[in-house]
C-alpha cells in the first residue's frame, strides 16, 4: 500500500529545519504523499529511510526492458485497469515463435515471412516486435546456431525459449547476443536458480512461468533474492477463461493491492491450433492484460488485425486520434466531383469517408485541421471557423482540383454558411447533420443542385 | 504464498431482457433468447455471475445488397435474394441465436419499399425460422416512423427487439413497442450521457426498463473501436455500480461495420501486403467482435459464418465450467 503522509513523517528527521523550503517536516511529508515533492529535497534524511520510501513509491508494476536502445521494448508500469481511467502506457509486445528444429530451407522461408509482418495504418507503421526461438530440438548446439542465425537475419528482439540451462548458457554466449538483452525464458520452480544466475550474470530480463499464481508469487520473491528484478510472468492457464482470469488477477493484485510479488509485466504464448482461435485469444489477452503476446502462426491476415487492435486499445483516450489534415480523394474523382469538408478527428473523418464510399459518388473530402476534435466541439472551441476552412482550402489548392465552386459543409455548422461564403466566394451547400445522411444527400441534393451550373 | 483476494464486490447487475415468445407466451418462436444478467466484469465469474452468454444475431437484408465483397457474398450467394431462405441458412447451418432483419429496402435511396412489403418480408422470416427476431429500420427517421409501427403491429406478441429509438425520435417507436409487447433498442452515438437520457425519456412514457437494449453505434477494428470499447466499458461499470438507467444489455453492430473496413473488403490484387481476402475479411469481423466483448456486450450483430463460428467457440470457452 502507498504510504500516508504520517507514515512518511515518521521516516523524516522531524527537525523542522525548513531546508526543503516547507515550514515543517509534516508539511513536507504531506506533499511527498501527494507526489508533489521529491525526497531528495531533504538533505538530512537517513539512507535507510530513503530506501524505505523509495521502495514504497516504486510503481506498482515494474517496467521491464527487453533489448537496448531505440528499438527496446518497454513493458509494465501500467496504472489502470480500464483505459478510460487514464490510458494504457506501454503497448504490448507482439512476437512469433520459431522452432530450432526447422530444416534450414524452411527456417530461411520463415525469416522472410517474419520480415514482411509490418503494415502502415493511419500514417504509422505497426510491426512485429519479437521472435521467440524455441529449443524444440533439445540440442544446445542446434539452439545456439539457430539463435545466432535469427539474430543476424533480423532486427527483432529475441526471446530465448529453453528449459535447459546449458542450452541457454550456450545461446547467450553467442557473440554479442547477451548485450542485446534478450528475454531469457524461462524459470520454473525446478530450474529457477541456474536461470536466475544466468539472467543476473548477463543482465537480461527473465521469464517466469507457472500454472499457479501462488507458486508464481513464491518464485518471483526467490528470484529477486538472487538479484534479478526484471521479470516477465507467464501464467499458464487451463483454457482461455482461466488464462484471462489469471492475467486479470495479476493486474489487480499489483494495482489494487500493491502486491509486489506479482507487480510485473506478463507474457502469453498462444498454442491454439485454429488460425482464427489463436488470434481471437491473442486479441482477448491484449485487452486484458498481457504485456507480451507470442503467436504460433503468422499469416499476414492474422497479424494485421492483432497489431491494429493493439494500436487501437493503446491510444490515449484523452488525445483524439487524428488523420492528416489534407484533401482526400474517394473514388475516381473528376473536376465535377463534389467537395465536402469535415474535421481531422479520425472518427469523424472515417464516418464521412465510409458514407461517401457507400454512396459510390466519387468525391473530395477536405479534412480540416481542428486538432482532432469533432465538428461541434471544434466549432464551439473556435477551432473551426470560416478562416480555418478557407485556409485549408487554399493549402489543398481545392480551386484547382474542381471546375465548380460549391462546398458541402456539415449540417451541424450550417450557421457558418454566410461567413464562409464571404470568406471563400464559394457557394455553400449545407449537408446532413449526421454522416449517415450523406449517401442520400449526394444522390439527391447534390445531383439536383450541385452538379449543374 | 497466499495471494490477495481481488474479487470486486458489485452492487448492481445487468438487467435480463427476454427476446422472442413461444406459443405458450403468445408468440410462435420455438425458443426465446435471454440476454444480460451479468454481475461481474465480463467473464470474471470468480466475483459474480457472468450472466447469459452474448447472443449472436446474424443480419438478413430485405433487399439484396449491392457490391458485397466476394468473401462475404460466397456463403450466401444462393439465398441473397430470398430473405426467408437466407435467415433459414443462418439458423440451421450457422447456428444464429437471433436473426436481425435489416429493412434497408424501405430507405428512400434503396428502393423506398412500402410498409406492406416490409411486413411481408418479416412474416416470411418468422415462418422460415424458429429463433426470435431483431427488426431494424433504415435509419431514415421519416420512413422508420411510417414503417416500424406497421412492423410492430404485424408481429404483435412475438416479443421482437425493434430498432431504434433516439433522443430526437423515440415516441412513435416506443409507444408501438409498448403496445405490441416488443423490446426496444435505444441508440445514442458514442455518448454515455445521451444514452442515459434516451433511456430516461422512454421510461418516462412508461416503457419498462427490462425491455430495453442499448446501442452506442459500433466502431470497427481500426475505425474507432476504442471509442465503442471504452463507452461500453463505462456503461458496464455504471451498471455494476447500481445505475439502473445504464443497466440494460448492450448490442454491437459488428458485421456491417467491420465489412466497411478496407482491411476486410479489399480484394487480393489491391492489398498484396495484407494476406488472403478470403480469410482477412472474416477474421477482421471476428477480432472486432472478440475485442468488443471484453468491454461488456450482450448481443453481437454479425455477417460471416466463419466469424460467427469462431466467436461462438470463443464465447463457449470463456463460459467453460470450473477452472
Amino acid at each position: 500500500m502507498a504510504l500516508t503522509g504520517l507514515d512518511i513523517y515518521k521516516l523524516l528527521p522531524k527537525t523542522n529545519c525548513k531546508k526543503c523550503g516547507r515550514p515543517t517536516c509534516l508539511a513536507f511529508a504531506m506533499q511527498l504523499a501527494q507526489k508533489k515533492a521529491n525526497i531528495d529535497e531533504c538533505p538530512d534524511i537517513s539512507e535507510q529511510s530513503k530506501q524505505t520510501l523509495g521502495a514504497a513509491s516504486a510503481p506498482p508494476i515494474k517496467l521491464v526492458t527487453i533489448g537496448t536502445g531505440d528499438r527496446a521494448l518497454k513493458v509494465g508500469e501500467e496504472n489502470v485497469l480500464f483505459r478510460h481511467d487514464e490510458k494504457f502506457y506501454h503497448p504490448a509486445g507482439v512476437g512469433v515463435s520459431l522452432s530450432d528444429s526447422l530444416p534450414e530451407g524452411e527456417l530461411d522461408k520463415k525469416l522472410e515471412e517474419i520480415a514482411k509482418l509490418r503494415f502502415q495504418r493511419v500514417g504509422t507503421e505497426i510491426a512485429l516486435d519479437l521472435v521467440a526461438v524455441q529449443n524444440d530440438s533439445g540440442n544446445k548446439d542446434t539452439f545456439a546456431r539457430v539463435v545466432q542465425k535469427v539474430a543476424s537475419h533480423t532486427n527483432l528482439l529475441l526471446i530465448l525459449v529453453s528449459q535447459s540451462q546449458e542450452a541457454m548458457a550456450q545461446a547467450l554466449s553467442v557473440n554479442g547476443l547477451a548485450s542485446k538483452r534478450p528475454l531469457i525464458y524461462g524459470a520454473n520452480s525446478q530450474n529457477y536458480e541456474p536461470m536466475a544466475k544466468l539472467a543476473k550474470e548477463k543482465n537480461c530480463p527473465l521469464g517466469v512461468y507457472s500454472s499457479s499464481l501462488e507458486e508464481m508469487a513464491d518464485l518471483t520473491e526467490k528470484i529477486k533474492a538472487l538479484g534479478v528484478n526484471e521479470m516477465v510472468l507467464d501464467y499458464r492457464g487451463k483454457g482461455s477463461k482461466d488464462a484471462l482470469q489469471g492475467l486479470t488477477k495479476i493486474r489487480r493484485c499489483a494495482l489494487r493491492k500493491n502486491f509486489r510479488p506479482l507487480g510485473l509485466p506478463t507474457i502469453t504464448f498462444l498454442k491454439d491450433q485454429d488460425p482464427y482461435g489463436e488470434i481471437v485469444q491473442a486479441a482477448t489477452y491484449l485487452c486484458k492484460y498481457a504485456s507480451i503476446i507470442v503467436l504460433n502462426s503468422y499469416e499476414l491476415w492474422q497479424v494485421l488485425p492483432l497489431l491494429t487492435a493493439r494500436q487501437n486499445i493503446y491510444t490515449d483516450p484523452q488525445k483524439p486520434v487524428q488523420v492528416q489534415p489534407k484533401l482526400y480523394e474517394v473514388g475516381q474523382v473528376t473536376p465535377d466531383s463534389p467537395v465536402l469538408f469535415t474535421t481531422n478527428f479520425s472518427l469523424t473523418y472515417y464516418s464521412v469517408e465510409g458514407e461517401v464510399e457507400a454512396s459510390r459518388i466519387p468525391s473530395y473530402i477536405l479534412a480540416v485541421n481542428t486538432e482532432g476534435t469533432s465538428v461541434l466541439t471544434a466549432y464551439s472551441g473556435d477551432k473551426l471557423n470560416e478562416k480555418v476552412v478557407a485556409k485549408a482550402m487554399n493549402n489543398a489548392t481545392v480551386a484547382e482540383k474542381v471546375k465548380h465552386k460549391k462546398l458541402i459543409i456539415p449540417g451541424l455548422v450550417a450557421v457558418m454558411s454566410a461567413k464562409l461564403k464571404d470568406e471563400t466566394g464559394w457557394e455553400i451547400l449545407v449537408g446532413p447533420k449526421e454522416a449517415s445522411g450523406l449517401p442520400s444527400y449526394l444522390k439527391t441534393t447534390w445531383d439536383r443542385h450541385g452538379k449543374k451550373g | 504464498m497466499q495471494i490477495p483476494n481481488v474479487a470486486e464486490k458489485w452492487s448492481g447487475e445487468v438487467i435480463v431482457v427476454t427476446i422472442g415468445a413461444t406459443k405458450e407466451e403468445g408468440g410462435t418462436r420455438q425458443k426465446v433468447v435471454k440476454v444480460g444478467g451479468a454481475s461481474c466484469i465480463p467473464f470474471m465469474d470468480f466475483e459474480g455471475n457472468p450472466g447469459h452468454k452474448p447472443a449472436i444475431a446474424m443480419d438478413v437484408l430485405d433487399t439484396p445488397p449491392e457490391d458485397l465483397p466476394p468473401a462475404l457474398l460466397e456463403p450466401f450467394k444462393d439465398v441473397i435474394s430470398n430473405p426467408a431462405l437466407w435467415a433459414k441458412k443462418c439458423v440451421e447451418e450457422h447456428g444464429a441465436d437471433l436473426i436481425c432483419v435489416k429493412l434497408d429496402g424501405i430507405h428512400p435511396d434503396k428502393g423506398n419499399k412500402s410498409a406492406e412489403e416490409a411486413v411481408k418480408v418479416v412474416r416470411s422470416i418468422l415462418q422460415a425460422v424458429g429463433v426470435p427476431l431483431i427488426i431494424w429500420g433504415c435509419d431514415d427517421p421519416q420512413r422508420d416512423n411510417e414503417v416500424m409501427p406497421k412492423i410492430s403491429q404485424a408481429t404483435k406478441g412475438e416479443r421482437c427487439l425493434l430498432a431504434a429509438a433516439t433522443q430526437d425520435n423515440y415516441k412513435n417507436i416506443a409507444a408501438n413497442c409498448m403496445a405490441d409487447g416488443h423490446n426496444l433498442v435505444t441508440l445514442a452515438p458514442v455518448d454515455v450521457n445521451i444514452q442515459k437520457q434516451v433511456n430516461i425519456l422512454v421510461s418516462d412514457i412508461g416503457f419498462p426498463l427490462d425491455r430495453i437494449v442499448m446501442f452506442q453505434t459500433t466502431g470497427a477494428l481500426g475505425y474507432g473501436i476504442e471509442y465503442a470499447y471504452s463507452i461500453q466499458e463505462r456503461e458496464r461499470l455504471a451498471a455494476l455500480s447500481g445505475d439502473k438507467f445504464l443497466a440494460m444489455p448492450v448490442l454491437c453492430n459488428v458485421g456491417y461495420e467491420s465489412w466497411r473496413s478496407k482491411e476486410a473488403k479489399a480484394p487480393d490484387e489491391e492489398a498484396p501486403g495484407w494476406g488472403r481476402a478470403a480469410e482477412r475479411g472474416p477474421l477482421w469481423e471476428t477480432i472486432t467482435a472478440a475485442t468488443l466483448i471484453q468491454s461488456g456486450v450482450d448481443i453481437l450483430r454479425m455477417y460471416h459464418p466463419k466469424a460467427v463460428a469462431a466467436i461462438k467457440k470463443h464465447i463457449d470457452a470463456l463460459y467453460a465450467n470450473g477452472n
